[in-house]
């Protein structure tokens, strides 16, 4: 209830204060899924778990320290022992030992430090969130492609699907839309380890834990800020009493 | 006041004129009784000032102006705007005050410079006090566009890559103008260092000067009214303006007022919403700068774009010279025009109130197309776009150019004798 009550002031502000914005999407706009984001620990655990298996290998966090995930609710003990598999410290920053250089080679492009990338995917089409979860979603089998692996709202992505055998494999029927934009059609050639609602789940729990770790500080920030608005909201009560009562004597 | 503390004030009164000071600038400064809401945001200015100050203070403990990258293949500066974000204390609120109160300066500032408009607190006696103001107004965007390349995102990079591009369409010294700003021939470390040095000390120090100039023009005129007419021709027996009232208690405990409610939006943006939907913090300002990857779309910062439109308005060479030297040209005279207003308005009487219908449809016009222009500027250009904004600038320019006309033909009443009070 307190989340839907704060996420509904933050929507009204932004309608309020930056009603352009929703005009804002530069070049084609994509359609994409809304994530169901959860601040929930265990949905942000499970995401820790899946972020460290599969993307922690190319991908560094390189502005995250281990030991802050104890803020999802991990012990030390629990993040020494199921999060980290090489020779680092709990304090240690999550970075990883490919070579930027060799991950150039070997994509294309250097796979990005993920810290952020919750927020450096918001658009006019709709937040971070819902970018990674549409685009972790969407991945399909292209022969063409030097990993084998294409995906819808990512052409020509360098990143294979590192998640497929739990996706299993997606295959796209394109089709031309009327004004000659592509529409892809995706369908589940091969079955993965995972239903696609299992699937959809660890996604959301996945894209969860990129949105916490893209700003470790938001919940603590709206809970604080709170307080801040009913402090003022007294204090404008009183500093109004104050003017009045100095201002009664001016005609 | 006890004798001992009497004595020490006049050992400092005898040496610094401290009692005198206090008495002409606040306790017996008299300030007309019939501010409105808009006489909120010339403090409210002055707050955010303190605030960018005293956060800027802090952040500068953290930051680093370094383009290199560090191990994790990130630039030390954006690297080390995310260490202020998770692992100084308060690094957070810190960061998000200063980022939200670059916004909110403007905010503020437009807000100001409207009133300014709606009452013509620019004409006589103030002509000075307005071009103060103007020349605030400049240094704080030059401020702002300084500050805006510091966090070393994509948005930081190119936009400065593109705005100082611009430079380089002035004949003869453009080009070398934009390497001595650069201090390369791309944006790059540099640029990064000497921006940092412009944005935490010279530029700071100009308009703290500039500002200090603006309020004692002030106090030396007095101030205006949303009635326009001057409180000091009326005073009583004692030399008082029979309408001014001392600014100390009476506008120390509205402005307090004002405070507190700008605080709790202030705070509302702070802390529920500090990307201000993408325009107070650029979305691809969260992608570390690229000089190899041009984003497809650059937009400048919100409180630039109404300017940035005229701009791209211009879209035709003349005489010789790039059309893009004629933007540079435009945009530079959009902002220069209104330090002219005291001259161009022409009308018997300063406040809206009084004057006429041309100007008051003049000024609605003239608002529209200033939103229209802010908000075209923060898309990708189309040939209906830039036809709206040509339309716009065209408009914009004209508030002002035929102001000495309209102004003068326009059907005023007349002034009141007192201003007016409840």
């Amino acid at each position: 209830m307190k989340m839907r009550v704060i996420n509904l002031i933050k929507r009204a502000a932004a309608v309020l204060l930056f009603a352009p914005a929703v005009a804002l999407a530069a070049g084609a706009s994509v359609h994409l899924d809304k994530a169901p984001v959860s601040t929930d620990p265990a949905a942000l655990q499970h995401g820790a778990k899946l972020f460290v298996n599969y993307c922690l290998n190319c991908h560094g966090a390189s502005y995250v320290r281990y030991n802050q995930l104890q803020n999802i609710g991990l012990s030390e003990q629990m993040i020494r022992d199921n999060l980290m598999f090489t020779g680092e410290k709990v304090g240690d920053l999550m970075k990883i030992s490919m070579a930027r250089d060799d991950g150039k080679v070997w994509f294309g492009a250097a796979p990005p430090d993920l810290s952020v990338i919750a927020r450096s995917r918001a658009s006019g089409d709709g937040s971070g969130a819902d970018w990674l979860y549409t685009y972790l979603r969407q991945f399909y089998r292209d022969p063409a492609r030097p990993t084998g692996w294409n995906n819808v709202i990512f052409e020509n992505v360098g990143m294979p699907h590192v998640l497929w055998e739990l996706q299993g494999e997606q295959v796209a029927k394109v089709t031309e839309n009327a004004d000659g934009s592509k529409h892809v059609e995706l369908s589940l050639a091969k079955p993965g380890k995972m239903s696609a609602e299992e699937y959809d789940k660890s996604i959301a729990d996945l894209v969860s834990f990129l949105v916490w770790m893209g700003e470790p500080v938001a919940e603590k920030r709206k809970t604080i800020g709170t307080f801040v608005l009913i402090f003022l909201a007294g204090l404008f009560v009183l500093s109004y009493a104050l003017k009045k009562n100095y201002w009664k004597d001016i005609h | 006041m006890t004798t001992k503390s009497q004595a020490v004030l006049n050992w400092i009164d005898e040496r610094f004129p401290l009692t005198s000071s206090i008495k002409g600038h606040l306790t017996e400064y008299y300030a007309p009784k019939n501010f409105n809401f808009w006489y909120f945001f010339g403090s409210l200015a002055l707050l955010v000032l303190v605030i960018q100050i005293l956060t800027g203070i802090f952040l500068v403990m953290h930051y680093k102006p370094d383009a290199s990258l560090n191990a994790a293949g990130v630039p030390v500066a954006f690297a080390s705007v995310e260490y202020i974000m998770r692992e100084v204390p308060g690094g957070w609120l810190i960061r998000y005050l200063h980022s939200t109160g670059a916004s909110a300066f403007f905010i503020v500032v437009y807000l100001h410079m409207f009133r300014g408009l709606l009452y013509g607190s620019y004409r006589k006696p103030r002509e000075l006090i307005w071009i103060f103001g103007t020349l605030i107004f400049l240094v704080l965007m030059a401020e702002a566009f300084m500050g805006y390349l510091l966090p070393w995102g994509q948005m930081s990079f190119w936009g400065a890559q593109v705005i100082v591009n611009l430079f380089s369409a002035i004949p003869v010294i453009g080009p070398d103008l934009s390497l001595v700003i650069r201090g390369d021939f791309v944006v790059s470390d540099a640029t990064l260092n000497r921006f940092f040095s412009f944005h935490v000390i010279a530029v700071p120090l100009v308009l703290i000067g500039l500002v200090a100039a603006h309020i004692i023009a002030l106090h030396e005129v007095g101030s205006n009214n949303p009635d326009g007419v001057e409180i000091k021709k009326k005073k009583d027996a004692n030399g008082i303006p029979l309408d001014g009232i001392p600014f100390h208690p009476y506008y120390t405990v509205k402005d307090i007022v004002g405070v507190v409610a700008f605080l709790f939006f202030f705070s509302a943006v702070v802390f529920f919403a500090p990307e201000g939907g993408g325009y107070f913090l650029e979305f691809n300002n969260f992608i570390p700068a690229d000089p190899l990857k041009t984003p497809p779309h650059i937009a400048p910062v919100w409180y630039f774009t109404p300017f940035y439109s005229i701009l791209r308005a211009v879209t035709y060479p003349l005489f010789g010279l790039d059309a893009k030297f004629w933007g540079v040209v435009a945009m530079g005279a959009s902002v220069v025009i209104i330090a002219f207003l005291p001259w161009l308005d022409r009308s018997p009487v300063k406040s809206v109130r009084y004057k006429g219908p041309i100007f008051k449809i003049a000024l609605v016009i003239f608002v529209i197309c200033f939103f229209i222009l802010g908000y075209l500027g923060v898309l990708p250009p189309t040939p209906g776009r830039t036809l709206v904004s040509q339309i716009c600038s065209v408009l914009y320019f004209a508030f002002f150019l035929l102001m000495p006309w309209y102004s003068k033909l326009d059907k005023c009443k007349a002034e009141p004798e007192r201003v007016n009070f409840k």
